[in-house]
């Protein structure tokens, strides 16, 4: 018995700020992907929508709200949130329906209108959220986690700013080539170097924006996807949303400390490289295997850690593999053809989405410009916080 | 000037000048530490759980990474708006009797620029904000002068 679902439609909204509301976007991606899948809406069994704390409580049921938005039609309903990888657990959770038996089409969707500036806790007097407590105890946002994890690999590893800036003018002239991108110009090192520090040793174009925009995914049983006339449709094979474990010994957002280590040995491999690990092991395959990956650059530096988690290189190699073109389009393992966060600034809900979204298309050969030449099996890779990560293979 | 200083939380840190010091719990049972404070149960999950006790963390520690702050952190972070904002430097500090690494900012006055993974640094007690009747405190890391 097969473990696949097939993916059988994609859509997006263009990322950007464009003032509107999470449910116009979520909606016109909605719409855009049932298209592209040639579905109905009125033959979707069940619909799963991410949620945004940023919507009110429409944005709490995110799945009710897009169903409404499209028409009452009796589907079933979830909404699911997961911090930023809320995208990858509606994809888990439409997946282990249609693997289930319960529904043959699921539609799933994910939309988020973004405030200016920086994400910043839900409101009131909270003492006991640890979301809360970084911003008014430390003011610590989430550009300054970015700048510990940089300035960390700049003294175990030996990066430099320089390697980072490299990571933006990659990303953002594969962002130029993305219409659904919402930076779409080139940018130059030197450009990176005179921008302004936000948390040392990150300037302005290390750091991802945040953005408005809208992910949504048709996926279907693919016995349904053969019956609908397509004949070898991409998969998705894995989705990997597994917990840290104790003593998680990174600083992750939101916590003003880590775990203790003095009683448990810590495990022999980070929390990324493990959501990682169970991605490739579900999906039997290894990193030699992948033709593009997909990762969550919320920074620069980021990116170069992810090469490691997801085991394309050693433990502080990225920058070398980076350097070596290794990752760039015409390399042997692309990251982040789709622009990445560098390009699309981050859409909570909707990004884990967007991403499985550039796998659709590109293991399709329908990527235009930035098209993999033969791409046959893509990696996605998140992280958000309170524990929350993701990775989701797609074969075809 | 405020009257009395009293810490922005309750129950993380405790004393002030040589006796300042952050407080955390440790469980009798397994020995596991933690800060910020767990009171009800043990988060170690080979760990049945036994009664968590308050104790005073490591005083000194060294650099795990460090970063600063060059833009106002958004509320619940308390600023002036009327005032230009002064960028700070924020320290990851790791304790090597806990093993644990403790985020905090550095000491007014710390920059970037005097920091390096690995320096030893300590825990002072700092003001976070104040108003005509308080200061709230909390804990800052400044550098001891001692090179690893």
């Amino acid at each position: 018995m097969t473990r696949d679902v097939a993916v059988l439609g994609a859509g997006m909204h263009p990322w950007g700020k464009w003032g509107h509301s999470f449910v116009e976007y979520g909606t016109a991606a909605a719409r855009a992907a049932l298209a592209d899948a040639g579905v109905a809406w009125g033959d979707v069994g069940s619909i799963v929508g991410a949620d945004t704390v940023r919507g009110g409580y429409p944005g709490y049921v995110a799945g009710a709200t897009f169903a409404k938005a499209l028409g009452w039609q009796g589907a079933r309903v979830a909404s699911v949130y997961a911090a930023c990888a809320s995208g990858a657990q509606a994809i888990a959770a439409a997946r282990a329906q249609i693997l289930a038996g319960l529904t043959e089409v699921v539609l799933v969707v994910g939309a988020d209108a973004a405030p200016k500036g920086f994400f910043r806790p839900a409101g009131g007097d909270r003492p006991d959220d640890p979301d809360w407590l970084r911003f008014r105890l430390l003011g610590a946002t989430n550009p300054v986690y970015f700048g510990l994890y940089a300035r960390r690999r700049m003294a175990v590893h030996g990066d430099t700013p320089e390697d980072f800036a490299l990571v933006k003018v990659k990303n953002a002239a594969l962002g130029a080539l993305n219409p659904y991108a919402r930076y779409r110009k080139r940018v130059t090192a030197e450009e990176v170097a005179a921008s302004a520090v936000v948390a040392d040793p990150l300037r302005l174009l290390d750091i991802c924006a945040t953005s408005d925009g809208a992910a949504a995914l048709v996926l279907s049983s693919v016995g349904f996807a053969h019956r609908h006339g397509v004949r070898r449709p991409v998969r998705i094979r894995a989705v990997s949303t597994v917990t840290p474990r104790f003593p998680n010994t990174v600083l992750d957002l939101p916590d003003i400390a880590t775990d203790s280590a003095v009683a448990v040995e810590p495990p022999g491999e980070t929390f990324r490289a493990s959501v990682a690990r169970a991605a490739y092991e579900e999906a039997g395959i290894g990193p030699e295997d992948l033709s593009l990956a997909e990762v969550y650059d919320l920074s620069t530096a980021l990116e170069l850690q992810w090469y490691e988690d997801l085991g394309l290189c050693g433990a502080g190699e990225g920058a070398k593999l980076l350097r070596e073109g290794v990752t760039a389009p015409g390399g042997r393992i692309p990251v982040n053809p789709s622009g990445g966060l560098a390009s699309f600034g981050e859409a909570v809900p909707a990004q884990a989405i967007a991403q499985v979204c550039e796998l659709a298309w590109q293991l399709r050969g329908t990527a235009g410009d930035r098209q993999v030449a033969g791409a046959r099996v893509g990696i996605t890779a998140n992280q958000g916080l309170f524990g929350h990560g993701s990775s989701v293979v797609a074969v075809r | 000037m405020p009257h009395t200083r009293t810490p922005a939380v309750a129950g993380w840190l405790d004393g002030e000048g040589e006796d300042f010091r952050l407080l955390g719990t440790r469980c009798s049972s397994c020995g596991s530490v933690f800060f910020p404070r767990e009171d009800v149960h043990c988060r170690n999950p080979l760990c049945a759980g036994g009664a968590l006790e308050e104790v005073p963390l490591s005083r000194k520690g060294h650099i795990w990474s460090y970063t600063d702050s060059h833009y106002r952190p958004p509320s619940p972070y308390v600023s002036n708006p009327e005032l230009p904002w002064e960028p700070y430097a924020l320290i990851a500090v790791e304790l090597a009797a806990e093993r644990i690494v403790v985020l905090g900012q550095a000491a007014p006055g710390v920059t970037v620029a005097g920091l390096a993974v690995g320096m030893e640094v300590e825990a002072v007690p700092g003001v976070l904000d104040e108003d005509a009747e308080t200061a709230r405190t909390i804990w800052h890391w400044r550098p001891t002068g001692v090179r690893a």
